[in-house]
């Protein structure tokens, strides 16, 4: 089942490897709809299956929403409102709210001008289905991916809404998580490109690869990419705790997110310095993976942010120590 | 790419009740006054005494047959038990080598007189052993040993010098790494011979290590004669068991836990009111070590369900010494003191111990250069 869905995901994004027409197949294939629950309409797809796509999309580079439009979908389902049509993003802020209107700024929200839906909470713990009622500031982060203000003066009557099962805190740790297993899949493609790279490429007479200084420092970006990886294995087998232990849910999102941060920067520097200057050129396809590297890891919180709120949590844990509170922290998934 | 892959770890919660047996037994056998500074020393701790009450407790031999004395335990629940010992750093030296890889390749390889003989004991925690690998001329290159042992009428004369031999000092016996055939195939020529340690010829000389501690040694072995029936395995097949033996070693939840005394002092001694800095480096450290535990636990399922996680193991080492290596610099960056093996402070000895350690947890088991080659290797690079 899981390489089933690995496959497909794979092809697909392959074949779209110049982005044009990528979006279309990816609403045909009803990737948006990986991580909704099979009650919303879903296809009951286990969280690590589902959260494997992005994984893939990252690894393909791919300039589009997927991680994005399925967070959304599965924030709207489990909330019990429909679906996005199209492409959609989850906003980690709360939606200022006065005298009956909703007026303010969402700030670098990725891919909105190709959104069709904008999820985002009330102060008052509302999730908002909103489908108009925006201007738009178009940005974009290092990578060239949009990243847009949203400005909103709109009534909140008539506005699609729902009890949202989720604080704000834990939509930050679920796009942080996305961002986590998105280091993961860009990391194992620079590391499958560099190697192919250090192979083909020769100088002093033999592949560079045969040196032992280049062989060190790929085993090093393979140990960090490993550990990245693994920190997004862990927190996809943990997104169910989004919903019932949140707070144990963001700590493993915010671990996950801060080890990838730290194996992406490593990752990035090693893959450039065995490439050469061929790596730094535009032509070159290695800087759509470097780039989301360097602009991934500082997304829903970099590596301090989640240090200093999971060191907190450590220091507030009460009694019993670290290590029973780490092992705890295995036990539900 | 395989080697990056790790296979979901098994579910935690069927262990828990064991997790917590372990956890009360270590808690009432160690004692409140079994401090920091002795925890730090865990891997190096020898206590013979307590290696005998986890045997009683069923918790060494775990996973052999019990026609061997063993309790057939999974490999997850003897995962489950090392972990805890570690986190605790409980006194594990004298039972350690025996019951990580000395039962395992024994076994696998040994002659059912060899296992009837000696896993019982090992089960028992009363029978102890050291790793004979390394040599003056033969560290990372093990293929280079060359202690040999001539084929003699009822037997074999082994003579060779065995260095760094963790607790020879203490062991019952070794299990040495030797040439016996006349090849010069580097790798075709050697055996593993099971070695009483009490043989005649068998010297064992203390080497003292910076911190004043004693615990490897430099191993004579001259013209020590052995039964036939010391060797283990088939003649000429010692290459590929000591590779096994070495994916044993490599494979435990020692990677990272080497330096988790240190930690848990940190946590104590910043726990009144940690600034800012320190809740982040905390926090890193623990995202860190919830990452590292996470692979480890893969590890171990690979490991029950008969896979070979080599590689896997291979980068989990290399990450876990690094953190581990890490630990001692965190800690002073957090809390200025000078490390000291003088001060009453249990911070500031453990610190001092820790730092002290630190240079072998990269050469133990194979240098960093070494794993990363291996891993090398696995990319296809080598
Ligand atoms: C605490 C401790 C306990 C030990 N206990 C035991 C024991 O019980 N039994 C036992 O048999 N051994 C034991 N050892 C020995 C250990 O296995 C060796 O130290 C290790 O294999 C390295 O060998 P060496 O010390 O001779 O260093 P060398 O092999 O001489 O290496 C020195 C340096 O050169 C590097 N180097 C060597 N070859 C290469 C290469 N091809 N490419 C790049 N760099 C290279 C190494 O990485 C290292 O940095 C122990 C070691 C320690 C520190």
């Amino acid at each position: 089942m899981t390489d089933l869905i690995a496959e497909m995901a794979d092809r697909l994004f392959a074949a779209h490897s110049g982005n044009t027409g990528l979006w279309a197949a990816v609403e045909e294939a009803g990737l948006p709809f990986a991580l909704l629950a099979e009650e919303a309409g879903g296809f009951g797809f286990a969280p690590a299956e589902a959260l494997g796509i992005i994984r893939i999309a990252a690894g393909h580079a791919a300039a589009a929403p997927v991680a994005e439009t399925v967070l959304a979908n599965h924030v709207l389902g489990a909330a019990g409102l429909d679906p996005a049509e199209g492409a959609a993003v989850v906003a980690t802020e709360v939606l200022p709210a006065e005298d009956g209107r909703l007026c303010g700024t969402l700030r670098r929200l990725p891919w909105a001008r190709d959104a069709g839906t904008v999820v985002a909470l009330t102060a008052e713990g509302r999730m908002l289905r909103l489908t108009a009622g925006w201007s738009i500031r178009s940005g974009s982060n290092l990578a060239g991916e949009p990243r847009d203000d949203l400005t909103f003066d709109l009534p909140l009557d008539g506005l699609t809404t729902a009890e949202s099962p989720f604080a704000a805190d834990t939509l930050l740790a679920m796009s942080a998580a996305l961002r986590a297993i998105a280091i993961a899949g860009a990391a194992e493609a620079a590391l499958a490109l560099t190697v192919g790279y250090v192979n083909d490429r020769v100088q002093f007479g033999r592949p560079i690869g045969k040196q032992q200084a280049i062989q060190q420092n790929l085993a090093v970006m393979a140990g960090q990419t490993a550990a990245a990886r693994a920190a997004a294995d862990m927190v996809s087998e943990a997104f169910p705790l989004a919903l019932s232990a949140p707070e144990l849910f963001r700590l493993k999102a915010g671990a996950a997110k801060l080890r990838a941060g730290e194996a992406a920067g490593v990752c990035a520097a090693i893959a450039h310095q065995a490439h050469g200057a061929i790596g730094i050129t535009r032509e070159y396809r290695l800087h759509p993976l470097t780039r989301r590297l360097w602009s991934w890891r500082d997304e829903f919180g970099s590596e301090a942010f989640w240090a200093e709120r999971i060191g907190a949590a450590v220091f507030a844990r009460g009694d019993g120590g670290l290590w029973p509170w780490l092992t705890r922290t295995g036990e539900a998934a | 790419m395989s080697l990056i892959d790790f296979a979901p770890p098994p579910p935690e919660a069927p262990y828990a009740a064991l997790r917590a047996e372990v956890r009360a037994f270590l808690a009432e056998t160690l004692g409140p006054d079994f401090g920091a500074p002795a925890r730090a020393r865990s891997w190096s701790g020898f206590d013979a005494a307590f290696s005998r009450r986890l045997g009683r407790r069923g918790w060494l031999g775990m996973t052999l047959p019990s026609r061997y004395g063993g309790h057939e335990r999974s490999a997850l629940e003897h995962y489950v038990v090392v972990e805890e010992l570690l986190a605790a750093g409980a006194p594990v030296a004298a039972h350690w080598i025996a019951d990580r890889q000395s039962a395992p390749l024994l076994l696998l390889h040994g002659t059912e007189a060899q296992r009837q003989e000696i896993l019982p004991r090992i089960a028992a925690g009363t029978c102890f052993f050291c790793i004979g690998m390394s040599e003056p001329n033969s560290g990372s290159d093990l293929a280079a040993v060359q202690s040999r042992a001539e084929k003699v009428d009822g037997g074999w004369r082994l003579s060779g010098t065995k260095l760094w031999t963790t607790y020879a000092h203490e062991a019952h016996y070794m299990i040495a790494l030797c040439r016996t055939g006349k090849s010069d195939d580097r790798h075709g020529g050697v055996s593993q011979l099971l070695v009483d340690m009490k043989a005649p010829g068998v010297e064992v000389l203390p080497i003292i290590d910076m911190a004043g501690a004693h615990h490897f040694n430099e191993v004579r072995l001259a013209d020590v004669m052995l039964p036939d029936s010391a060797l283990i395995g088939q003649e000429g097949d010692g290459w590929k068991q000591v590779m096994g033996e070495l994916a044993f070693e490599r494979s435990g939840p020692d990677r990272f836990l080497s330096a988790f005394a240190l930690v848990t002092e940190l946590l104590r001694v910043l726990a009144g009111a940690p600034d800012a800095g320190a809740q982040r480096a905390v926090g890193r450290l623990v995202a860190h070590l919830m990452v590292l535990r996470h692979m480890s636990r893969s590890i171990a399922g690979m490991l029950a369900r008969g896979e070979n996680p080599a590689l896997q193991a291979t980068i989990v080492k290399d990450l876990g010494t690094a953190l581990e290596q890490e630990i001692p610099e965190i800690a002073r960056a957090l809390v200025p003191v000078e490390p000291s093996q003088e001060s009453p402070d249990p911070f500031v000895l453990t610190f001092a111990h820790t730092l002290l350690a630190a240079p072998g947890f990269s050469l133990r088991g194979g240098t960093r250069e070494i794993l990363r080659g291996i891993i090398a290797r696995g990319l296809g690079l080598r």
